[in-house]
Parts: C-alpha cells; sequence; structure tokens
C-alpha cells in the first residue's frame, strides 16, 4: 500500500475546517518545532529528509534555505508559490482547496525555521475562489492562536497573507513573482543577486512551491530521515501527480518517489490506462515545458530498463532519450493525437506568456509559433522543421528567466522524436488535415540528434 | 490634486477592503495591494478605465503610470469594456486534446459571436485562454471566479442559459449586477 503523507486526509468529510483538521493531527508539526526545537534543527531535518522543490526545478530544499542571507535587523520572507500555471499541472490547486491548513501549518514551521515574520502566499488570480478558501482557513489559524504574536508561548510572531497574481505565467518564476507581488509588471530579474540576498523589497528571501512547504509537516512530524527513507536514491518522500489527457483516471494522485511508470500509467490504482482500448503515443511526464517523450520511451529506458517516477528515472538518456519530473504534470496522448498540433499549441501558450524583455524569447516564440502553425495546416516546407530547430536553439540558455528553456525544449523534443510526423505533414498537406499521423517509428529518434 | 470625479469611488466596504489589502504589508509598500485593488475595482466597475486607474493610483498614493504599465501586463484585466459574464474557455494542451476547440466553436454559435467578441446585448463575452489549471477535468471554463468542468455541449446550454436568466458570476467573493 501507498503511504500518502500529503493527501492522508484528503477524503475526510469537512477537512478543509479547522476543527476537522486539528481534530485528524493538524497542527502538530507546529507544537513540536516551536516548543521543542531550534530554527537551525527545523532545516536539519529538512536537509535529511532529501525534499527537492516540487514546483519544478527540484533543487534541494534544505540547501535553498540554508543560502538565506541573514543580515542584522533586516526582516526576511517567505514566499509561497501558489501561481501554478504550467500546462498539465493542477496539484496545489486540488491540495490547497482541499486541505488549506496543510499548507499554513507548514507556511508556519518554514518561516520558523527561516526567521521570517511576515510570510505570503503569492496565488494565480484565477484560483481566486481558492484565495478565499485560504484567508478564510488563515482567519481560523489567527483565532486558534497558531498565527499572530508570541505563538503557543514561543516568542515567535508571525504574519500571513494571501495575494492574488491577475493571469500570468511568468510569475511562477521565483524574481518575476517577486516583482508581481510588490506591485509591477512580472519581469524577471536579472540573477545575481540572488532572492536568498535580494529577493521581496530587497530583503533576503526564500520562494517555494505549495507541495514543497505542505511536505515540510511530515517531515517534522516523523523526522527527516524518516521521510528519506520513502523513495529511491536523492529522489525522497511522496510527490503530487497531476494527471491528464488521453487517461481513464485523470487526477491528482500522490505516489511514492520510485513507482514504475508503467504502473502509474495502467494501474487501476493511478491513471488506469489509455481510454478508450486506444495505443499510448507519447507522454509528457512533467508539465508542458519538459520534453515530450515517444511511446517506446515513456516506460522504458533506452537501454531498456524501467523507466521509474523519479528525478533521476524521468532524465535517464539525458534530452537525447529522456525528460524531466518538473511539475509532476503527467499529459498523456493517445495514437489520435497530432504532435506537430499540441507543439504548435505549447508554442503559442509560451509566445502568449512570455514578458517580452529578452528578444530571443519575445520573437522567437512568436516566431516558431508561426512557422508550426503552417506545418499543421499543411502549408510548411521541409526547410521550416531545420528552421524550428535553429529558433529553439538560439532561444535555450540566451534569456534571463527559464521561460526561454520552457518555450525551446518541447519543440526541441517534438522535432527529436517526432521528426517524421513533422515531414509527413509536409509531404500530405491534404491527407494529414483529415487524419493523424499514427505512432512513430522506434528508430526515428537515433538519426535526430543535430 | 484635481477633483474626483463624483462616479468613481468605492463604496465604504471596498474602501475598508482595499485598506484591509494595503495593511498586509510594512508601511511605504503599500504599493503591492495593487493587484488585488485593480481586481476590486474591476469586479466593481465591470473594467478599469483610465479614470478608474487614476483612482486607483490616487487610492495606493502612486503614479496613474504604474497602474497602467501593470493593468496591461497582466491577462485578467480588462481595460475596454467586457459583458457582465466572461466565459473564459482553456485551450492549452490537455484541453485542446479533450476538444476545447469543439467547445469554443459551440459556444460561437450559441451566442452569435466570435472568441473575443461580446454579445449585442452586453451579456456575454467569449474568450480563450492559457492554463487554468484544470486539466484533468478538461474541457472546463471559468466565469466569475467559478469554474465549470467536464464541459459538454449539454453542458454549455445549460450555463448559458443559467447566466442568462441571473448574470452574476461572483468574482473576488463580490456578487455584482
Amino acid at each position: 500500500m501507498t503511504r500518502k503523507l500529503l493527501l492522508e486526509n484528503d477524503h475526510i468529510e469537512g477537512i478543509r475546517t479547522y476543527d476537522v483538521y486539528r481534530k485528524n493531527g493538524g497542527y502538530r508539526s507546529v507544537e513540536k518545532a516551536l516548543k521543542t526545537m531550534s530554527p537551525d534543527e527545523v532545516v536539519e531535518e529538512v536537509k535529511k529528509s532529501g525534499l527537492r522543490g516540487r514546483g519544478g526545478a527540484g533543487f534541494p530544499t534544505g540547501m535553498k534555505w540554508s543560502f538565506l542571507a541573514k543580515p542584522d535587523g533586516v526582516p526576511r520572507h517567505l514566499l509561497c508559490n501558489a501561481d501554478e500555471s504550467e500546462p498539465g499541472t493542477f496539484k496545489d490547486r486540488y491540495l490547497m482547496e482541499r486541505i488549506p491548513h496543510l499548507l499554513i501549518e507548514g507556511m508556519i514551521v518554514s518561516s520558523f525555521a527561516l526567521g521570517a515574520n511576515q510570510s505570503y502566499i503569492y496565488i494565480r488570480g484565477e484560483y481566486m475562489y481558492v484565495l478565499q478558501i485560504l484567508e478564510k482557513a488563515i482567519q481560523e489559524a489567527y483565532a486558534n492562536g497558531w498565527l499572530g504574536k508570541n505563538i503557543l508561548g514561543s516568542g515567535y510572531d508571525l504574519d500571513l497573507s494571501v495575494a492574488p497574481g491577475a493571469g500570468a505565467y511568468i510569475c511562477g518564476e521565483e524574481t518575476a513573482l517577486i516583482e508581481s507581488l510588490e506591485g509591477e509588471r512580472g519581469n524577471p530579474r536579472m540573477k545575481p543577486p540572488f532572492p536568498a540576498v535580494k529577493g521581496l523589497w530587497q530583503r533576503p528571501t526564500v520562494v517555494n512551491n505549495v507541495e514543497t512547504i505542505a511536505a515540510v509537516v511530515p517531515i517534522i512530524n516523523d523526522g527527516g530521515d524518516e521521510y528519506a527513507k520513502i523513495g529511491v536514491g536523492r529522489s525522497t518522500g511522496t510527490k503530487l501527480i497531476s494527471a491528464s489527457g488521453n487517461i481513464n483516471k485523470p487526477g491528482v494522485y500522490e505516489i511514492e518517489l520510485g513507482v514504475s511508470v508503467e504502473d502509474f500509467l495502467y494501474s487501476d490504482q493511478y491513471c488506469g490506462g489509455i481510454k478508450n482500448g486506444k495505443k499510448l503515443k507519447a507522454c509528457v511526464p512533467g508539465g508542458s515545458s519538459v520534453p515530450v517523450l515517444p511511446h517506446f520511451l515513456v516506460c522504458k529506458t533506452a537501454t531498456g530498463t524501467d523507466r521509474l517516477m523519479t528525478y533521476e528515472s524521468l532524465a535517464e538518456g539525458g534530452f537525447e532519450t529522456g525528460s524531466m519530473l518538473g511539475s509532476g504534470g503527467f499529459i498523456v496522448y493517445d495514437e489520435d493525437q497530432c504532435m506537430v498540433k499540441n507543439t504548435w499549441n505549447f508554442a503559442r501558450f509560451y509566445h502568449h506568456e512570455s514578458c517580452g524583455q529578452c528578444s530571443p524569447c519575445r520573437e522567437g516564440t512568436g516566431w516558431m509559433k508561426k512557422v508550426l502553425h503552417n506545418l499543421e495546416l499543411g502549408k510548411g516546407k521541409v526547410e521550416d522543421i531545420d528552421l524550428l530547430w535553429d529558433i529553439q536553439s538560439k532561444i535555450e540558455g540566451n534569456t534571463i528567466c527559464p521561460l526561454g528553456d520552457a518555450a525551446a525544449w518541447p519543440v526541441a523534443a517534438a522535432i527529436r522524436h517526432f521528426r517524421e510526423e513533422f515531414e509527413w505533414h509536409v509531404n500530405e498537406p491534404v491527407l494529414s488535415q483529415t487524419r493523424n499521423f499514427g505512432l512513430v517509428s522506434e528508430k526515428s529518434f537515433i538519426t535526430q540528434t543535430v | 490634486m484635481e477633483e474626483l470625479k463624483p462616479n468613481i469611488q468605492f463604496p465604504q466596504e471596498l474602501l475598508d477592503e482595499v485598506q484591509r489589502s494595503v495593511n498586509m504589508f510594512p508601511e511605504g509598500k503599500q504599493k503591492s495591494a495593487l493587484l488585488r485593488v485593480l481586481h476590486l475595482a474591476q469586479a466593481h466597475w465591470g473594467y478599469l478605465s483610465s479614470d478608474v486607474m487614476d483612482y486607483v493610483a490616487r487610492l495606493l498614493h502612486i503614479q496613474p503610470i504604474e497602474v497602467y504599465e501593470v493593468a496591461t501586463f497582466y491577462s485578467m484585466y480588462d481595460t475596454t469594456p467586457v459583458g457582465k459574464v466572461k466565459l473564459e474557455v482553456c485551450r492549452t494542451g490537455p484541453c485542446m486534446i479533450e476538444g476545447a476547440e469543439k467547445i469554443i466553436s459551440y459556444i460561437e454559435k450559441q451566442l452569435g459571436i466570435k472568441e473575443g467578441e461580446t454579445t449585442p446585448d452586453g451579456l456575454f463575452t467569449l474568450k480563450a485562454v492559457e492554463c487554468l489549471g484544470a486539466c484533468g477535468y478538461a474541457p472546463m471554463l471559468q466565469a466569475g471566479e467559478q469554474y465549470h468542468e467536464h464541459l459538454t455541449e449539454e453542458k454549455v446550454d445549460e450555463l448559458i442559459a443559467m447566466y442568462r436568466q441571473k448574470p452574476l458570476a461572483n468574482y473576488m467573493g463580490l456578487k455584482h449586477d
């Protein structure tokens, strides 16, 4: 039986309210941390747990926390990144909507560890109804003495507020999030200085994803070592996976890291297999920006070993034959889906969401969108495919923030693995408008390294 | 300071909400409340006219340009009039493969408008938007702050009928009609 650490109680009626949450063991980690631990001991437990950022980058959380500058007399801040906008990802919404107090509890313990007295949850504006759920839960937490002055008589003070975004994917990038929280356009900042040194209002700041902060609760309750026992290698603990696309059971699942992709995709406990008995064509395992995998590289790596739901196994083979765990946005495509169309759709998304500061991203994403749309409509040339490869390679690594990479990778991976489908669109301009290409042949990726 | 237009003034209840938003931030950092105050203004007036933006600038003691540049950056803000109910259909990745395009065409047909347009009676605006974080429940649309998921043509008919009868799309917890 799979252990659940975050969604263990999500089925309990009324778990959204303080009383029910508390009755089911809620806020124990705050009692433990504030009454029996020093802030550094909390950081130490998180380091021991091996917890890695759940927003997409997978950076070790304890290490991120230890980078926080602590100059005398300068306030520090913890910001929760609830700007969940990566296509394919809807786990944070689920967690906040179902168990808002889990996030608040994690915010208290994490803020205590970092010595932050004023923390914020920055939530995407479209989740306005979730913002109201969070604000209600925060009110309850204040009323019961978990927030405010001198929490549990420990001498520790914390104020927590929620701030809405207003529709901008880029604000999920931590420096853009900080700009937005300062009431500015969401233009990412140059790094260095890193937020850990100069973040919100030029003060030392840590930005963590919703799920990362929630995971601090079981880590403190059970100990970092206990958390680290779950998982494989450097992929410890549990992870929320948002499953969508052509599967029988889309939804949010908490998995122990290390479950096989095959099990996740086909077992009834999780996705329940491909819908309508169709064949698997492709899978984007970690949100729209990670490389798409063709059917034969989803459950197995290029060397024939079982692919696991871990940071390492999903990345095995690099971008040639692997992908990334990313945010855990697991999108499944059946044999009837068109990869050219899907790549165009994602390119349009990134063009829409580019903040416009860096020319490779601002111009390149729009260019890719137009070229892909032509190919999709059967109006493309074979040279367009090479042109796309050229554009994406000139965006990647040449922008202030990772949105450029996020826009480039899906295009690169689609060409790498599905080039024959792109060529078919060029060579069969009429037929490609009435039916789909089907599965690509297993060999195609080997020849497609530029 | 130039005189305020009498019709551009939040009711007391919303002025209190503005104050609550400003109080979430340290003294002198009231600009951090801008995004929330713009949401409130849009919920109250329907869209952000330049008069409304100027008013928000005065409320927060910042320059009007600081409000304009923010209002034009974020996709949720409308700086031109829109319908009472905005139907925002997600068109990204997972929603696309689950039939978002068909839903958009169907709404276009039912309302007699194109994507991006508003019905002549000012009731509905149809917008195609990017990922709303409901990929597992696709296709979907958002109206006000309400998510409507697992859409079918029948469900769209019901929604249109419901909003036609009662054009209230909650936003920022405010019911405006």
